[in-house]
């Protein structure tokens, strides 16, 4: 199974942000290995949640942990069929931990966007 | 001739300055592209109002013609198209209707569905000629409402005033495209004069040639007459806080209608941006 999760400049921490983090940590829970991917969507003019998802998808992952995500990026990921978990705390590692001992909660919140749409 | 009014923030006096220069105009059109909250026509009570539709192009995918190539998502550089299980999907908010998906299909999958997204209304007061864009709720962008209304109001000889939205970002572009001059239209506060520096580097990078309308004035206010005198922005026009005018304008009436005094500024104001024969 492959968990990813929006990862800040410091690649320990979780970003504030799905769509516009600087990086992606993909973890793989058979081979407990983890692969850091820059965000194509970090820098894009608008529509950062949509890429952002569409790279998610893209990276082949079955669950995302993440403190908060936007209503256009959880309908694609609904739509795949990825869970979508609320992270706990701010430290990449304590999460996965967290999520392999089934700690963590659906997320079930999702927001309406941080900026004009256009 | 084309004017365009705009003043970065609301309430700032734009379309107390639109309305009032069309109505001292007389044989004139009166174009509202505050499409979010058009309130000409509250001022102006169109009459014999013709509506037409407005609408945008949204993708459709042939489920037996799509092939799961991804052209069509890879494509769209607005991120409106996403792949999900071997099929594209649109988000209608995010699609700005290029028709750019349609194009790039290898295997013409793609198909425009027209969507209905506002109006244009076109009505009278005496000579002057109202239009009046109105984007539907709940919709995420008024640029093509904009676009139409620009389109429908535009005509040769008469001088067109364009009401723009606050702003400075793509609606009021859309808005000023097409003018000759600009208004801009300057509240002498901390906020309104930051964002009437705002509008004024838009009108500048577009290249058009401004003057200012200080509202609400009230003595000197010195960031914003040093600013005018620096970048050689010529003040066209002083109105008053007087609270006559807020009587008149709080009650729905046009100033130059109501105040005799004021049909004779604007109509100075008019001539001053070359728009008409004062």
């Amino acid at each position: 199974m492959r968990v990813i999760l929006p990862v800040d400049e410091e690649k320990d921490v979780i970003c504030a942000t799905f769509g516009r983090a600087p990086y992606f940590a993909v973890y793989d829970t058979e081979t407990r290995t983890m692969e850091l991917k820059e965000n194509p969507a970090s820098q894009v003019q608008g529509g950062a949640g949509l890429k952002a998802a569409q790279f998610v998808l893209d990276c082949q992952a079955d669950a995302l942990i993440t403190p908060r995500c936007g209503m256009n990026s959880a309908e694609v990921l609904q739509a795949a069929e990825i869970k979508i978990y609320k992270s706990e705390g701010m430290g990449v590692n304590q999460n996965i931990e967290a999520f392999e001992d089934g700690k963590l909660s659906v997320l079930t919140h999702f927001h309406g966007g941080y900026q004009g749409i256009r | 001739m084309k004017i365009a009014v705009l003043s970065g923030k609301g309430g700032a006096g734009k379309t107390l300055t639109a309305v009032n220069l069309a109505a001292a105009a007389g044989q004139a059109v009166y174009i509202d592209c505050d499409v979010e909250e058009p309130n000409g026509r509250l001022f102006f009570k169109p009459q014999n109002i013709k509506t037409a539709d407005v609408t945008t192009a949204l993708p459709e995918f042939d489920p037996d013609k799509c092939t799961g190539c991804r052209t069509c998502v890879d494509f769209c550089r607005f991120h409106a198209l996403v792949y999900i299980k071997n099929r594209p999907k649109v988000f209608s908010e995010v699609c700005h209707s290029c028709g750019g998906c349609a194009l790039v299909c290898p295997g013409q999958a793609v198909t425009e569905k027209e969507k209905i997204i506002g109006k244009v209304e076109i009505g009278f007061h005496g000579e002057t000629q109202i239009v009046t864009g109105i984007l539907n709720l709940g919709e995420a962008s008024g640029v093509p409402v904009i676009h139409k209304a620009l389109e429908e109001g535009i005509q040769q000889d008469d001088p067109v005033l364009i009401d723009c939205p606050p702003g400075s970002a793509c609606p009021v572009v859309e808005s000023i495209s097409e003018a000759d001059f600009c208004i801009l239209v300057a509240e002498p506060t901390a906020f309104g004069f930051h964002n009437f520096c705002m509008v004024h580097e838009l009108a500048e990078l577009l290249g058009k040639p401004c003057g200012v309308v200080i509202n609400k004035w009230e003595g000197v206010y010195e960031p914003l007459e040093e600013y005018c005198k620096e970048k050689k922005l010529p003040v066209l026009l002083r109105i008053p806080y007087e609270e006559r005018i807020a009587e008149i304008v709080s009650s729905g009436k046009i100033l130059v209608e109501e105040y005799p005094e004021y049909r004779k500024k604007f109509q100075e104001l008019l001539k001053k941006t070359g728009g008409g024969q004062a």
